[in-house]
């Protein structure tokens, strides 16, 4: 079995003004590989989320922080895998989780719009010289009921 | 993003228009709160959203509470596409007053 395959990787500043234009390559960089508004749409919005999460709580608005975003398409598995990481202090993978949804308040939704959109998520340790890890995988024929 | 603010009857209208994200959503939280806070009934129109994540509905959900606190109406408007489908996976599609035009909520008084 290949490895997956490099299809991209940002390095930005880990500040909210610097998401937008993240999000435009993101769009342009499915919509190369035949992905359509439905796939693009909710996939853009997990990897936002997940960004936003290093941009508030790992770097805790710390506007000198830097995270790093890397897409691969995995052939074998016909899925698509992010890696989002950061040079932040280490988060307990433990304390990441989403708020019961009848809890009807402002924030706390990132994660289970993560969790909801991506087929996997995990947070495996981070290479040398990083500080966190999150792991995405989408599949390519995902299809998500609440988009159209 | 950019948000008008106007009056239309009894009714405030907060038309919101472009990316509600996380760099947007201080001033989209002021124009909100300002506009509940005046006391009258809000709808928030939407249909110039072009993106909205947890951040810009975390907006909502305050404008919404502090709507409530005071007892006054507070309604979405125009919520379609990409939009709608973020308030959906939030399972807020419910808790929300959704209007498919301004003219549909009596209690706004228009």
């Amino acid at each position: 079995m290949s490895a997956p395959i490099l299809l991209g990787r940002w390095r930005l500043p880990a500040r909210p003004d610097a998401l937008a234009g993240l999000r435009a390559e993101l769009r342009t960089a499915l919509a190369a590989l035949g992905a359509t508004e439905p796939f693009i749409a909710p996939v853009v919005l997990a990897l936002n989320e997940a960004c936003m999460n290093v941009v508030q709580h790992a770097y805790a608005g710390n506007p000198e922080g830097v995270l790093e975003l890397e897409m691969r398409h995995d052939e074998g598995m016909e899925c698509l895998v992010f890696q989002v990481l950061d040079y932040a202090a280490p988060v307990d993978p433990a304390t990441i989780r989403p708020r019961k949804l009848d809890d009807v308040r402002p924030g706390g939704l990132g994660v289970h719009f993560i969790r909801t959109i991506m087929d996997a998520v995990e947070y495996p340790p981070p290479p040398p010289g990083y500080g966190n890890c999150l792991s995405l995988a989408v599949r390519l024929d995902r299809t998500f009921p609440w988009e159209g | 993003m950019s948000f008008t603010t106007s009056t239309r009857g009894k009714a405030r209208i907060v038309a919101l228009a472009g990316e509600i994200d996380m760099a947007a959503v201080p001033k989209v939280r002021q124009c909100l709160l300002e506009a509940v806070k005046s006391g009258a009934p809000v709808a928030v129109d939407l249909a110039a959203v072009t993106y909205m994540d947890s951040s810009g509905i975390a907006a909502l959900v305050e404008g919404l509470q502090t709507a409530r606190k005071q007892g006054t109406p507070f309604a979405l408007a125009k919520a379609e596409g990409p939009v709608l489908g973020v308030l959906k996976l939030a399972r807020l599609d419910k808790v929300f007053t959704l209007l498919p035009d301004l003219e549909q909520w009596d209690g706004l008084g228009l």
